[in-house]
């Protein structure tokens, strides 16, 4: 923890507000909750502001600016007064600290706010080591686990030691690398249906990547990635289970991994 | 030239060609481990990439001053300088080039400049007997193809489909020779081509880079065949592009140090032929004449435009051996002349947008192409760029329309966040009850394009918005 960590701590506790993202919101709250468990454990305080939906990234990457532009106005608004803006996704976390002020580009009073808007924006690893100096985590993990590198994380906020330094933290944990972590998966929004069979190729290698180094669990920083791999292993008939690095440092594990049946269901 | 619906179906042929996908599955192994071999040992070699950016940026910013500094060194050199607006200009003016030398036979080394412009069947129409001397570029010429990669035009080409392509070609050669190794196919091109050098009448090479200050042109080969091609004939002529010029030698040096790192981990290539001029009077050998085809075809536009970055390319081919996508189906099925992240940059604007800005959809924006390439071209931005005209179009086919429908169907949803919560709501549960207890779905006519190769794992049941509003309240109840 910084000096000036230290200090506020003192003072008070940082509020983080937890941009969930729609994935995790629609399909697997449990990577909120560990998210915001993981934040508190850093010494935060935790909150979500209701009037959050989607970062725009689907209509910035389709080439509709003004529609991306429009939800960038409202998550900035809807993370008013907050220290930090914290989100379980290297993706979305990039289109706000990186895209939004790209965005606002030719209105300098609304590039300037997406500027300041920007510092406070932290993916979820990023946030807990280099900002926070979290060393010690909540969960625990008996198996062998791979982590996939999502490209936005990776690339443009280069987040790749971060959640590696935290998951060598969790007892029983044995991080066994895939060969190309770092390759796209395939998922690419809206690209994994608009060009279903080249997705198909690329998660099909990740998968056999994944598969060469036999972990037990596949964990990833983005929602995305993970439901392209965890919906091509199922479909495999893979034994390799899949989740949020969040639910693994929180310790949330209650709920079944991701596409996997529930308990007591049919498998 | 391809559109959405021939782009799809030359994706589905090239996956399932195994010859293909065994070739491009060596691209990793070669090129890509490679470039990372150079890269560690050159130290500052990302300093470098950033002085190369800066080279390029700045004689873009006077493009006209340095191409006027080229002709004028260039001419005073003795060459003569030809500019061409468009793919019709060049075709015409080095037609009547090799008219005038009442030329047969004409050399060529490998330039995707002439590709871009279809030269070579252009002058076999007007009755030239044309070869190409790139080894890899005679093997297309010979199966009627076009190059698959911008340095490596037949990656795609196994060796037997060489044999086989050399059997047919060469049929004045014995039946049963031994073409089974790589050795042999070498040698046996050596052989066809050295009678074609010695008797071509005309040489055309392209140009990697163009030096103002002395109006030469520099052009870097791994088999000398650029060398042989514009010394041995009585005309040199260098096809080009206005991208190509940079202000002098020591502005080149970082470009070059950076192009076979980039494109396939060589320190330098292997042949760096510097040309200034035709054969001067104490010259023992070389061209009588020297000729400078200029080529513009759309790039000024490019210039004005806020894609000017892409005209930064020194055509290393680095993004293309980056690219999950280019590595899935190869450089073909992408139907335009630059296949790759650059090729769906730069096509659109070559060709006239109506015709391939659809390759810019083909893009998880995964970002290794910018990663990579020399001089810092912002991939990613470019072809999100595209995408943005593409989607201001009007006229697009059915299925871009009714994504676009949908897309701002979404859009209107996200911005009003009440009926945005409750719809998500309502899409969990929905979604979670089609799952089941197995957790998935294995079809889904909504998203059959997800699951025709996946499943789609089923949402939990409940929103996170949903579930942290219940907590809170909660947490107020049981505070006192």
């Amino acid at each position: 923890m910084d000096g000036q960590a230290m200090n506020e701590g003192y003072a008070r506790r940082p509020r983080v507000g937890l941009f969930v993202t729609c994935l995790v919101d629609l399909m697997r709250p449990s990577v909120g909750f560990a998210a915001a468990r993981l934040i508190e454990a850093a010494g935060c305080e935790v909150v979500v502001p209701a009037e959050q939906t989607c970062c725009g990234q689907p209509a910035y990457n389709s080439g509709d600016s003004a529609s991306a532009r429009t939800l960038a106005l409202q998550t900035m608004t809807a993370f008013d007064g907050l220290d930090y803006v914290v989100a379980p996704s290297g993706s979305c976390a990039a289109m706000l600290k990186l895209h939004y002020p790209r965005l606002m580009a030719g209105d300098a009073e609304a590039e300037a706010r997406a500027r300041a808007f920007a510092e406070r924006v932290h993916e979820l690893s990023s946030f807990l080591v280099d900002v926070r100096g979290m060393t010690a985590v909540p969960g625990s993990f008996e198996g062998r686990v791979t982590y996939h590198d999502g490209c936005s994380g990776l690339r443009e906020l280069k987040v790749r030691a971060q959640p590696r330094r935290l998951l060598s933290a969790v007892p029983g944990l044995e991080l066994v690398e895939m060969a190309g972590t770092g390759t796209c998966c395939g998922f690419g929004g809206l690209f994994a249906v608009k060009f279903p069979a080249i997705s198909d190729a690329m998660v099909t290698a990740k998968c056999a990547s994944a598969a060469a180094v036999e972990p037990d669990l596949l964990l990833a920083g983005d929602l995305g990635c993970l439901l392209n791999v965890a919906g091509k292993l199922s479909r495999e008939g893979s034994a390799i289970r899949c989740r949020h690095f969040a639910e693994v440092l929180a310790g949330e594990l209650d709920a079944p991994p991701i596409g996997a049946e529930r308990e007591g269901g049919t498998p | 030239m391809t559109n959405p619906a021939t782009f799809d179906a030359a994706v589905a042929a090239a996956l399932a060609d195994e010859p293909l996908q065994r070739a491009l599955a060596d691209v990793p192994a070669g090129f890509v481990a490679g470039r990372r071999r150079a890269r560690a040992e050159l130290p500052g070699f990302e300093r470098l990439r950033r002085t190369a950016r800066d080279v390029r940026d700045h004689t873009l910013a006077h493009l006209d001053l340095y191409l006027e500094a080229f002709e004028a060194n260039a001419t005073g050199a003795g060459s003569k300088v030809h500019w061409a607006s468009n793919g019709e200009d060049a075709r015409r003016i080095i037609l009547d080039i090799c008219h005038n030398a009442n030329a047969r036979i004409v050399t060529k080394s490998k330039s995707m400049v002439s590709e871009e412009i279809e030269l070579r069947g252009h002058l076999e129409n007007a009755s030239l007997d044309v070869v190409e001397t790139d080894l890899g570029e005679y093997l297309v010429q010979i199966r009627n193809e076009r190059p698959s990669h911008i340095i490596a035009p037949a990656i795609h080409l196994r060796v037997s489909d060489v044999a086989d392509a050399f059997r047919v070609q060469h049929p004045h050669l014995p039946a049963d020779r031994d073409l089974a190794t790589p050795e042999a196919m070498i040698a046996e091109a050596r052989e066809v081509l050295r009678e074609k050098f010695l008797t071509a009448d005309v040489g055309i090479t392209g140009a990697n880079f163009l030096v103002a200050e002395t109006g030469s042109a520099i052009v870097v080969t791994n088999e000398g065949n650029a060398d042989l091609t514009m010394s041995l004939p009585k005309v040199h002529i260098v096809l080009t592009s206005i991208d190509k010029v940079v202000p002098t030698f020591a502005d080149a040096w970082p470009l070059l140090r950076l192009l076979a790192r980039s494109a396939t981990g060589q320190a330098l290539s292997a042949y760096t032929t510097i040309v200034t001029g035709p054969r001067r009077q104490d010259d023992g050998e070389g061209p009588e004449a020297c000729h400078i085809v200029i080529l513009d075809n759309g790039r000024t536009e490019l210039l004005a435009s806020d894609l000017r970055p892409v005209l930064r390319c020194i055509r290393c081919g680095a993004c293309m051996n980056h690219c999950p996508v280019y590595c899935s189906i190869g450089g073909h099925a992408y139907g335009s002349v630059y296949p790759g992240p650059i090729g769906a940059v730069l096509s659109p604007a070559l060709a006239g947008p109506g015709a391939t800005a659809h390759l810019a959809e083909a893009s998880t924006f995964c970002g290794r192409c910018e990663e990579v390439c020399p001089v810092e071209i912002p991939l990613v931005s470019m072809l999100r760029k595209w995408r943005g005209r593409d989607f201001s179009r009007l006229s697009a086919d059915q299925a871009s329309r009714r994504r676009r429908a949908l897309l701002r169907a979404w859009a209107f949803l996200a911005a009003r966040p009440r009926a945005y919560r409750i719809t998500a709501r309502l899409c969990a549960r929905v979604l979670a009850a089609l799952g089941g207890s197995r957790g998935r779905l294995r079809r889904a006519p909504f998203a059959s394009a997800w699951t025709r190769y996946r499943d789609l794992p089923a949402p939990q049941g409940r929103t996170f918005q949903e579930l942290w509003a219940r907590r809170e309240q909660l947490d107020r109840t049981d505070q006192p």
